[in-house]
This record gives C-alpha cells, sequence and structure tokens, in this order.
C-alpha cells in the first residue's frame, strides 16, 4: 500500500499548523476527528466548509461522516462566533432558579433568539447544559468567565456594556 | 517506585509543611474561582510575607459548600470562613495566632459533622496540582500495595467484598464488572473513566477531577492492573476546562513520578491514560456511545450484547467506571472491602458525594453515607428551604430521575430504595425544589431536555419525548384535556419499554413521577385553567416550540 500524504494545509495561516499537529501526534489516525475538530473549533472559534473538508481528507473520513459528526455535538459551532458572547445556563438548578426568564429578557433585549448572534455581529447569545456550577445558580458564562446569582439587571448591564464598547 | 520511596516522599512533604505554623487552605474550585479566589490567594500570600507570619497559603480543591464560597480553611485550628475576598486577607493574616476574624468565621458545624468523607477525604485539603500533597496523604499506597502485594484476582476479590456499585448511577456491582472484564480474552484491554457528566445539576465529578485528580487516576490504574489493561482513557467534558487542565497536569506528574508508563513500580505492568474531551452530548454518559465517542464517531449507544466488558473499545474487552466508582477504589484497597462494606445500608454499600442545589440553604456538595434519610440531607445538612418557602419536592438523578415529594422525606437514600419510590440514584444530583416551582413545568422542563438529547437512532425515543413535550407543553398553556394523562402514561410506557439506551429508558420518569406525586397540579392546569405556583402562562398562544414538532 502507498504511503499516505496527508493534502496541502488550505493556506498559510499558522492556524492550520496547529490543526495539523493535533492530527500529526495521533498519526492522523481515524479516531482523532473528534480530537482535531475540538482544535480548529478552538483556533478558529467556528468549523467552516474548508476546515471540515480539509480535516476529513487528512484523516480520510468520509466528508458525510466528518460533517455528521460536527453537526452531532453541541459543542461544535458552524457559524463564527459574534465579538462577545453571553451563555446562560439552562442546567436544573438555574432553571429553579429562574435561569428562563434571563434566557427571554436576553432574546428580548438583543432582539435575536438564543443561538444567534445579533447582525453587527457584536454579541452571540447560546446556551449551556449545565456547566456544573450549579452551587451558584443562576450562572452565565461572559465571554466564557463564569458568574454566579446572576439577577436580570447585572446581565442587561453587561450587554449595554458590550454593545457601546 | 518502592513503598518505601513512596514513604520517603511523603515524609519529606509533611515535614516541609509542619515548619509551618498555620496551613491557609484557600478553596479554588470552580465555584469559588468564579467569585475570584485566585486573586484572594495571592493577596493572602502577601499579607502573610508583609506581616511576617510562619503560614504556607494553599490552593485546594472544592471544599463542598459552594453557597458561602470564596472559602478559607485556616489549620491546624480548622477555622473555616466564608464569603472571603481579597479586601480580607489582612485580617485574615493577622488573625493567625490569635482569635479568628469572627464576622467571617462559617459556623455550620453541623453541615459537615453529619458527612463522612471517603471520596472527598482529600478535597480541600491538598493542592490538587502537587503530586506529592497526594502521596502525603497515603495516595499512592494502594496502587504500589496492589501491584507487589496482591494478585489482580485479590484485587478483584476485595472490591467484589465491598459491595461497591457503580456510581455513574446504574448501581451495577462494581466487582461483577471487573471480573467479566478480567475473564475476556485477548492481549489488549482498556479501561475509561467516564467523567462525562451530563445531568445538568450534578457537579460531583468535576469536583473530584479538580480537587483530586491523582486518586482518580489511581483507582484506574489500580483497575487497569486488575483486569489486565494497558491503556485508559478518560472522558471529560469539555464544559469543564479546569478538571480537564488539572486531570493533565496530573497525568504528567504520574508519569515523572513513574506512577504512570513502562513497568510501574519495576513490575511488569504498564498502563498510560489519555484524555478525551466530550464535546456536548448528553448520551456520551451512555457506555455504548461514550465508547462510539472516543473511536471518533458520533455518539450513538448501540444494542447489548455484547456488553463492552467482551467487545468495547475497538472491539476490545473494555471497562468502564464513573469518576466517582474510581475515587473509591484506593481507600477500599488500603483499608481492605470490609471497612468499605461496613458502611451504608444492606444493598447500598460505602458512602455516596450529592450535589446539593435548587432551592437550599447550603447549596453544595455533600458526600454521606448510603442509607441516610433524605430529610436529613435536606434539612439537617443542607439546611432547609430559605426565604421562608416550603418544601416541595426533591428531584434525584438528573432528567432520568424522579420528583419525591415531603411524603418520601424519611426513605433512606439507597439504589433500590430511590428506584422502588419513581426516582433514581443517578449520578447524585439533589435538586430542591419549594412552592415556587411548577410540577408540570419542571417535568416539560426535563423532557424537552431528552428531547433534545435524544440522539435519533431509535424511534421511540426520539419521536417518543418530541409527543410527551407536545402533550406537556399543551397542558402548560391551558389547552390540556384530562385524556392528555392517559395519553401521557401510555407513551411514557411505550417510550420506557421500547428504547434502545438508558437515556430513552428513563425519560418518562420525571413526567410518571409527577403524575405520581403531583397529579393534583395536573389537574388544577387542565380543570381549572390554573398553575398553583404561578409559574405558567394558561393564555398563551401554541408555542413555537411545539408547532415545529407538529410540523
Amino acid at each position: 500500500m502507498p504511503a499516505f500524504t496527508p493534502p496541502p494545509l488550505p493556506s498559510d495561516d499558522k492556524r492550520w499548523k496547529i490543526v495539523n499537529g493535533t492530527m500529526r501526534k495521533n498519526g492522523f489516525a481515524r479516531h482523532a476527528l473528534i480530537e482535531t475538530l475540538h482544535t480548529v473549533q478552538s483556533s478558529f472559534g467556528y468549523l467552516d466548509d474548508d476546515a471540515i473538508r480539509f480535516v476529513a481528507r487528512s484523516l480520510r473520513v468520509p466528508l458525510s461522516q466528518a460533517y455528521g459528526v460536527a453537526t452531532f455535538y453541541h459543542h461544535f459551532s458552524l457559524k463564527p462566533p459574534g465579538k462577545h458572547t453571553m451563555t446562560i445556563c439552562t442546567g436544573t438548578a438555574c432553571y429553579i432558579k429562574g435561569t428562563d426568564k434571563l434566557v427571554a429578557e436576553a432574546e428580548k433585549h438583543l432582539k435575536i433568539p438564543q443561538g444567534q448572534t445579533t447582525k453587527d455581529g457584536n454579541i452571540s447569545l447560546m446556551t449551556a447544559r449545565c456547566v456544573g456550577a450549579c452551587g451558584r445558580a443562576p450562572v452565565v458564562l461572559t465571554d466564557g468567565e463564569l458568574v454566579g446569582q446572576m439577577t436580570s439587571a447585572q446581565m442587561l448591564e453587561q450587554l449595554e456594556r458590550w454593545a457601546v464598547e | 517506585m518502592t513503598i518505601e520511596e513512596l514513604d520517603q516522599i511523603a515524609e519529606s512533604t509533611r515535614a516541609e509543611y509542619a515548619k509551618f505554623d498555620n496551613e491557609i487552605n484557600v478553596c479554588m474550585g470552580t465555584g469559588c474561582l468564579s467569585q475570584h479566589s485566585d486573586q484572594l490567594k495571592d493577596a493572602l500570600a502577601k499579607a502573610v510575607a508583609a506581616q511576617g507570619k510562619n503560614a504556607f497559603v494553599r490552593r485546594t480543591g472544592c471544599m463542598g459548600l459552594c453557597a458561602a464560597g470564596p472559602l478559607v480553611l485556616v489549620d491546624p485550628d480548622e477555622t473555616l470562613y466564608q464569603h472571603c475576598n481579597a479586601s480580607h486577607a489582612d485580617a485574615i493574616a493577622a488573625s493567625l495566632g490569635g482569635a479568628p476574624v469572627a464576622e467571617l468565621q462559617c459556623d455550620l458545624r453541623e453541615h459537615f459533622e453529619q458527612q463522612v468523607h471517603v471520596v472527598l477525604e482529600n478535597s480541600g485539603h491538598i493542592d490538587p496540582e502537587k503530586i506529592d500533597d497526594y502521596i502525603a496523604r497515603d495516595g499512592y499506597q494502594a496502587l504500589v500495595k496492589a501491584l507487589t502485594e496482591m494478585a489482580p484476582n485479590d484485587v478483584i476479590q476485595q472490591i467484589t467484598i465491598s459491595g461497591l456499585r457503580g456510581r455513574g448511577g446504574g448501581g451495577y456491582p462494581t466487582g461483577l464488572k471487573w471480573g467479566t472484564v478480567a475473564k475476556a480474552g485477548g492481549d489488549l484491554k482498556y479501561v475509561i473513566c467516564n467523567g462525562d457528566e451530563g445531568d445538568p445539576g450534578a457537579f460531583m465529578d468535576r469536583s473530584v477531577l479538580e480537587s483530586d485528580p491523582q486518586r482518580v487516576l489511581e483507582g484506574m490504574a489500580i483497575a487497569a492492573y486488575a483486569v489486565g489493561a494497558s491503556k485508559g482513557y478518560v472522558y471529560v467534558r469539555a464544559e469543564y476546562p479546569l478538571a480537564v487542565s488539572r486531570f493533565t497536569n496530573c497525568l504528567r506528574d504520574a508519569r515523572r513520578r513513574g506512577l504512570l508508563g513502562n513497568n510501574i513500580c519495576n513490575t511488569p505492568f504498564s498502563f498510560d491514560v489519555e484524555i478525551r474531551l466530550g464535546a456536548g452530548a448528553f448520551v456520551c454518559g451512555e457506555e455504548t456511545a461514550l465508547i462510539a465517542s472516543i473511536e471518533g464517531k458520533r455518539g450513538q449507544p448501540k444494542p447489548r450484547p455484547p456488553y463492552p466488558a467482551v467487545s468495547g473499545l475497538w472491539g476490545k474487552p473494555t471497562l468502564i467506571n464513573n469518576v466517582e466508582t474510581f475515587a473509591n477504589i484506593a481507600p477500599i484497597i488500603r483499608n481492605g472491602g470490609k471497612w468499605f462494606a461496613s458502611m451504608g445500608s444492606e444493598r447500598s454499600k460505602g458512602t455516596k458525594v450529592f450535589a446539593l442545589t435548587g432551592k437550599i440553604t447550603n447549596t453544595g456538595l455533600v458526600e454521606v453515607p448510603m442509607g441516610i434519610k433524605l430529610r436529613q440531607i435536606i434539612e439537617g445538612i443542607g439546611g432547609g428551604v430559605p426565604d421562608g418557602h416550603t418544601f416541595k419536592a426533591v428531584q434525584t438523578g438528573g432528567p432520568s430521575g424522579g420528583c419525591l415529594p415531603a411524603e418520601m422525606l424519611d426513605i433512606g437514600v439507597s439504589y433500590d430504595a430511590l428506584v422502588r419510590e419513581g426516582a433514581m440514584m443517578g449520578s447524585g444530583g439533589m435538586i430542591v425544589m419549594d412552592d415556587t416551582s411548577c410540577m408540570v413545568n419542571v417535568a416539560r422542563f426535563f423532557i424537552e431536555f431528552c428531547m433534545t438529547e435524544s440522539c435519533g437512532k431509535c424511534i421511540p425515543c426520539r419521536a417518543g419525548t418530541a409527543q410527551m413535550h407536545a402533550i406537556l407543553t399543551r397542558i402548560c398553556d391551558g389547552r390540556g384535556a384530562m385524556e392528555d394523562l392517559d395519553l401521557l402514561v401510555d407513551l411514557c410506557a411505550t417510550v420506557k419499554e421500547t428504547s434502545l439506551c438508558g437515556l430513552g429508558m428513563t425519560a418518562p420518569n420525571p413526567v410518571l413521577s409527577t403524575l405520581k406525586y403531583f397529579k393534583n397540579e395536573y389537574i388544577d392546569h387542565i380543570v381549572h385553567k390554573r398553575c398553583p405556583a404561578g409559574v405558567c402562562n394558561m393564555q398563551a398562544p401554541a408555542a413555537a416550540s411545539e408547532l415545529e414538532v407538529l410540523a
């Protein structure tokens, strides 16, 4: 069997080298698909068509399988995130402490449903299935930073701050 | 590494700390870190240096009482301070050697005294990023003992005697599982640690991985020796970045100390572990789905048998246990299976860690002997429902569990008792609800969770949960009919009996348990068009989500 040569990097963007590094570390094994997509997501912020194609070809995984995995897991996003992200935890403890109202208020304030980004690309409104900080419910992540016992006033203030930046 | 070398490390670490008059432990678990306990720790270190105190400031894992965080524990006096921030550092440092800072002191002795810590014995006492801290508290004694003094069968026998059952929720006897994997043929076997703690409202595994990662690794290594595996995987949720980083660090340290890698303790036993990140799929907590995920595929479960113990990861015999199960292994080997079996109830041995959250005063992690009454956990250790509200229900077992009313508070917590009453142990989430929670809405919340988390492979789960959600939404919106209740019970039975994996089989539990104990609330919604808790908007038009389902 001829030796497998991985495809060339899509561009000279340095981040592709990081992605390639993950695959190389795993010997370009097929089971490294999720690991590699994690690297793409953390390097680029989301998975675009080019990235999925490149990873699928490098790992010799059918494109359908790579796309299936990318869409199966909630952690992977196929759309670029906003400049800022407000992630509201909707786990049970947070729900009992009224997080559904936080979501409704944020949706009203930003005029977008959860899971979307404002038209100007500034703020993404996401929900999470429990971040495991239930002792501090209700919890939100503002740009990845965990804030516990969030009130709607506090949350709206943060959204205002981001809007005028 | 020999037992003598291990003792020497422990001795010298203890001697190093003994030089200090005081040890100041600062909780740096996720809960307290979110309130900047890292800044508090730095401020304390500065204050101690500035005041010339002979004290050591240590980063530790979770101390359990998340409600009162950030927490600081000053040893040897065991003074616990609550709600600390960097501005309190000077006062705490100044109090060393004198009277404690009264206004910060946390006076919750009864909260801690009613607990028994086995899994959490080191949490809050050691630096989770220092392997020597773990060794100084008898860490790795069990692994060295197993490798040098015990045959693999002896190890399995001790686990069997201990009566330990899987802490992930199923409650399968651990010794039996290990025995099956050990008997399976083939020279390549795997050990997997299931850290895909997807139950919302549960954070025991996160806390153990963050606070005492070496304990989990030691448990895995002992398991690998017992069943004859040489490779392990730890599957952790990507939502737990701190747990991932602390476990990564733990692996590196263990390799450096020769406790992981080739020929551990100069024996033929070799074992190495890799971390695999979850990607946000609840179903991956199911063992065959988790295996598919490690193989780089979509996390869809497979029919069992064959069980992973016979044909698991890449078709090889695989042992899968939960984080908390592995965390129990080292103390069992150290103290013997009989010691473990002396705790707990008839058929549920040992202790269990619960995440106590919701409408309860002392939110956080507690570890109690099995068999303890629910009332003691909620009213005693948990401090009851705050703000003058009354207790309505406690939900155990996450989306697969059930809601138990006040009348059930006197049952003892064990695998069998909870299942008998329509709930389940689950991984250990315990969410308390008061009179402001609507039980119909709660049932809808859980079904919505299972509906969105259903992997879509089998129809009962995929379509059944969607239909149940549509009915519950109808009832919540005041458009329900009494026939809907029969339909719900019918659907529940179908989904329960015919789903492929645990997700579908247990998804109806929240509906069935609320129907059993809170049927009057359903009737209020349907007949009187009112929501007793004032949660549901009874005149709401058909929700968009329901229309989507029907379309």
